[in-house]
């Protein structure tokens, strides 16, 4: 009897631990996908409990790849990617999507040689090289021709790639087929391809792990990344024949060309931009969000959050090193917001 | 279990005689739901065990289509032109678990031995639940365990001295990463002596005692009475545990994908990243973009379930043949 | 008498010497494992750590509250679902397990019992997440729930098995039904052992992860309700585990810690409450 009353009460307070959730009587949206722009959504879903205390977003970084998975099989309520779907993709979701910007970003590539802790610079050559494996040791003439003052070691190059379905492999992929016929033909461009060598790390988290604990190694990953772990992350040579080395300015002025003919579906691709100071691999990242909401309420907050984003959240991108998005772009977004209905197809936006 | 001459349902003979039918149609009516119920939740073992295989066939059965056998012989793997074969990771899967059962298997034998032959009674019990304190930790620990801990000593001294010292063998050339499938054998090798060694004891404990006072009788020091009698014996039951061993590193997903380097390719350096059929599920699966991409991750999903129901079947045939259907080899 | 030469000495203290560095050598990693846990997670084991929620990336602080609560929710849930299941069926297996039927339940078992957690995982996302359209608690509850159902089943069958016929025999001879005779007599007599089954279910499932990366997913708030997303121990380990974040780093030692305490607690006391009978492996 005594052994039963316990069980009774151990089992009754699981449960009422287990719907303590319930209690607080949030509204919960789920969001999965890109670990690229993770930093900066992660801030902004924690201070928007400030600004509408009733709902929480709860966002998974899962990969880009995941977040047009999830999205496409409704298991979350938006997704984010940084690579923008492709219209087969687009084809294959039940439903139209649509692709909301909400910043810009630099893919860099980070590496961690001992004795070089400045900015290393790398040609477009150097780097598809490295990628393909056809240059297998730092001190490879390309790299050394482009760093006259710096003392490369003979050690060989240990490449880490994403494992995972990734936005920033599609960002840098995407960059390397531009410059390099070699990487079009055999690799190509996607969030997961079929990387001639190198180590697999899981997310911006995982290939910022394995660079900082593998020595020799090099990897590309958000610049936010690179920062906050303190690796040194390198210049790189872009279309105009200048080394520029990532920042919020180079990000910006990657962005600046494309404004002008920003595409209704903000679908674009900003890697390899002419201009003096644009920084080559950069990129938007998107957020994707169904056309019709199922469920108003949800709808309702996606789109204020959204709204906030635009013009609020953007405060928050220069101290993680993410750029804004340029002024032309957010009255589009703007604009683009009242195309979200409910599922009769009344405006959710104001 | 019962005496035949008074079988299990024969309980009217207390009852007074008037009320002997109702009682004795009430009997049969609660038996009936009780024994149908049981019954009903313990085929349900059965369905849930089919459902696996139906519902793993039916979301691969586009790529087992547009693929077919050669599937499991290409090593392409490129989601971005749709080229997919199962190829890389079924050998990164056997290589490993290979690897792990050749460190594994001598180090279980071993500690069974001691468990059986040569521990003083009062060790035996504290030993052998220390060894299989081992099994309980769970796989992400381990994982956790092998970035932090055991990577770095491989890379900083492991591949070296291997390097050094039998670099003329392709198996330990190539770049030194510390990650890599060196790394996740040994702590595959770490998860699997548990299980070897816990069923290996069992198979140990199962030989007449008859067969060891034979050979000390006949002079036979200790070792040579293992060697002569345990050993021949429970040679069956040793390789049913070391399939059961296998069957349990097949399987392996967490730890393995922290430490192997997640890369599709097969290599002959035991230095190289690789992927296993697990890993690669854990790290693709939630990402998988389009049908077909998710229909070749699960039929490697199906090709490790049908090796390992294969493996275990197996195993557990063995065992049982030694030890008895009822020996320790399923809890846990 | 003849006496032993001195080879076949040597041999059989080498054969014997080696036997026992093969212990010692098993015995190694679990001391590393578990003095490395201790060293790196027992500083981090503060009061914030299990009542505060996770801070956004990067941002030093927060803890793993909904971790836990979100592992206990989850083993909770497969409770539920296995638990029934698991215990009646092996209720059916020891005490009508003679046929033929009863062998195949027990092949599939043991199977079953085999299978890699991760298929399981694809197993639960095409028959709950899918559907529901979202991930779960319930998802996640139902994957744990399938890895659990053998081991309790057969654990319990042991159990029932165990207990002799002489109580099965007098309690029928006092005129109790069959099946009351086995819920009542034998089920009850059995049920330190079947509880020790459980506990051993318990502490397997709640260090699994592989399933829980499609079905529960994660959550850096608390669960809303069992429908939606919820965090767990062992998924939350790993995330820090691969992040490059010291951070998270320090959070990741210090669940695990939990997590392996948890485990092995359980483990002692089933070892010690069925005197060494039940072992927790396999």
């Amino acid at each position: 009897m005594k052994t039963r009353t316990s069980w009774r009460a151990t089992l009754g307070a699981i449960l009422s631990l287990a719907l303590a959730g319930t209690a607080h009587a949030q509204l919960q949206l789920n969001g999965a996908g890109a670990t690229f722009p993770y930093p900066i959504y992660s801030k902004w879903f924690n201070e928007y409990i400030k600004v509408d205390p009733a709902v929480r977003f709860n966002y998974q970084s899962i990969g880009s790849g995941g977040g047009i998975k999830q999205i496409s099989e409704q298991t979350v309520d938006f997704g984010a990617t940084d690579g923008p779907m492709s219209d087969e993709q687009l084809h294959a979701a039940p439903a139209p999507l649509l692709h909301f910007p909400t910043v810009l970003g630099a893919a860099v590539l980070t590496y961690n040689l001992q004795g070089v802790q400045t900015g290393l610079k790398f040609t477009p050559e150097a780097i598809a090289g490295i990628f393909l494996g056809k240059i297998t040791k730092w001190n490879d003439a390309a790299l050394t021709a482009a760093n006259p003052g710096v003392s490369l070691p003979p050690s060989d190059i240990v490449l880490v790639h994403r494992s995972d379905g990734s936005g920033t492999s599609y960002i840098f992929t995407d960059y390397l087929s531009k410059v390099s016929k070699d990487w079009n033909n055999k690799v190509g461009k996607g969030t997961a391809v079929s990387w001639p060598v190198g180590l697999g790390g899981k997310g911006n988290e995982g290939v910022t792990g394995l660079v900082k604990q593998t020595p020799n190694s090099i990897g590309y990953v958000e610049l936010i990344y690179a920062l906050s772990n303190e690796l040194p992350f390198g210049d790189v040579k872009n279309e105009a024949g200048t080394f520029v080395k990532p920042s919020l300015e180079s990000v910006t002025a990657a962005a600046a060309g494309a404004v002008q003919s920003m595409p209704d579906d903000f679908r674009v691709s900003i890697t390899n931009a002419p201009g003096a100071d644009a920084y080559p691999i950069s990129s938007f990242t998107w957020l994707l969000v169904y056309e019709k909401q199922k469920d108003p309420a949800k709808g309702k907050k996606l789109v204020e959050f959204i709204k906030w984003m635009l013009h609020d959240g953007q405060q928050y991108t220069a101290a993680l090193h993410y750029a804004p998005l340029p002024k032309e772009v957010v009255a589009k977004e703007d604009q683009a917001l009242r195309k979200i209905t409910t599922a009769d197809g009344k405006p959710l936006a104001e | 279990m019962t005496n035949p001459e008074t079988p299990a349902r024969a309980v009217e003979w207390p009852v007074p005689r008037a009320a002997a039918p109702r009682l004795a149609r009430r009997l049969n009516l609660g038996d009936l739901i009780f024994r149908a119920l049981t019954a009903g939740l313990a085929l349900l073992i059965i369905a849930v065990l089919a459902s696996i295989l139906v519902v793993l066939i039916y979301e691969s059965s586009v790529s087992i289509r547009t693929f077919g056998w050669g599937f499991l012989r290409s090593s392409a793997w490129d989601p971005v032109f749709k080229e997919f074969g199962a190829l890389p990771f079924i050998y990164g899967t056997l290589v490993s678990s290979f690897l792990a059962l050749l460190q594994a298997v001598p180090l279980s034998i071993g500690t069974a031995l001691f468990l059986s032959e040569l521990s003083p009674r009062w060790l035996r019990a504290p030993v052998s639940f220390l060894v299989e304190l081992l099994a309980t930790i769970p796989s992400v620990i381990f994982g956790l365990w092998g970035i932090f801990f055991l990577i770095p000593w491989v890379r900083s001294y492991l591949n070296p001295t291997l390097a050094a010292t039998l670099g003329f063998l392709p198996f330990f050339q190539g770049p030194n990463y510390g990650v890599g499938m060196l790394t996740a054998s040994m702590i595959l090798a770490i998860m699997v002596v548990p299980y070897v060694t816990s069923v290996t004891y069992e198979v140990f404990a199962a030989v007449p005692s008859v067969q060891r006072e034979a050979a000390l009788a006949l002079g036979a020091t200790k070792w040579e009475m293992v060697r002569l009698a345990v050993l021949p014996y429970g040679r069956t039951g040793i390789i049913g545990a070391v399939m059961l061993g296998l069957g349990r590193a097949i399987g392996e997903t967490m730890a393995v994908t922290m430490v192997i380097g997640n890369r599709a390719e097969i290599s002959a350096s035991l230095f190289a990243p690789g992927a296993t059929m697990a890993s690669v599920i854990a790290n693709e699966f939630n990402e998988a973009t389009y049908e077909l991409y998710v229909q070749a991750l699960v039929e490697i999903g199906l090709v490790l379930l049908i090796v390992t129901v294969i493996i275990n079947a197996l195993a557990r045939l063995l065992v049982w043949s030694v030890a008895g259907p009822d020996a320790n080899t399923r809890r846990g | 008498m003849t006496t032993v030469s001195t080879r076949r000495r040597v041999v059989n203290v080498v054969a014997q010497a080696g036997a026992v560095a093969c212990t010692v050598v098993v015995l190694v990693p679990l001391v590393l494992i578990f003095g490395y846990l201790l060293l790196k997670g027992c500083s981090s084991l503060s009061w914030s750590f299990f009542t505060q929620l996770p801070k956004p990336v990067g941002e030093v602080g927060g803890g793993m509250a909904n971790a836990i609560v979100g592992t206990l929710t989850l083993v909770g849930l497969a409770c539920s679902l296995g638990l029934p299941v698991g215990v009646l069926a092996g209720v059916f297996l020891g005490e009508y397990g003679g046929g033929r039927v009863a062998w195949v339940v027990r092949f599939c078992a043991d199977v079953l019992a085999g299978v890699p957690s991760i298929v399981i995982g694809i197993y639960a996302y095409t028959l709950v997440v899918l559907p529901m359209h979202g991930f779960s608690a319930y998802a996640g509850g139902f994957a744990l729930a399938v890895i659990m159902l053998p081991i309790v089943a057969r654990t319990t069958e042991e159990m029932v098995k165990l207990v002799p016929s002489t109580l099965r025999e007098a309690s029928l001879a006092l005129g109790v039904p069959t099946w009351r005779t086995t819920l009542w007599v034998v089920v009850r007599t059995a049920r330190g052992g079947i509880i020790t089954g459980i506990m051993l279910s318990v502490a397997r499932v709640a260090g699994e992860t592989a399933p829980l990366l499609f079905t529960a997913f994660g959550n850096q708030f608390w669960h809303q309700g069992l429908t939606g997303p919820i965090s767990s121990l062992p998924v939350q380990i790993y995330t820090y585990a691969i992040s490059p974040f010291d951070d998270w780093h320090r959070q990741a030692w210090a669940g695990a810690l939990v997590l392996l305490l948890l485990v092995f607690l359980t483990s002692l006391a089933v070892r010690v409450v069925t005197r060494g009978q039940v072992r927790s492996v396999v």
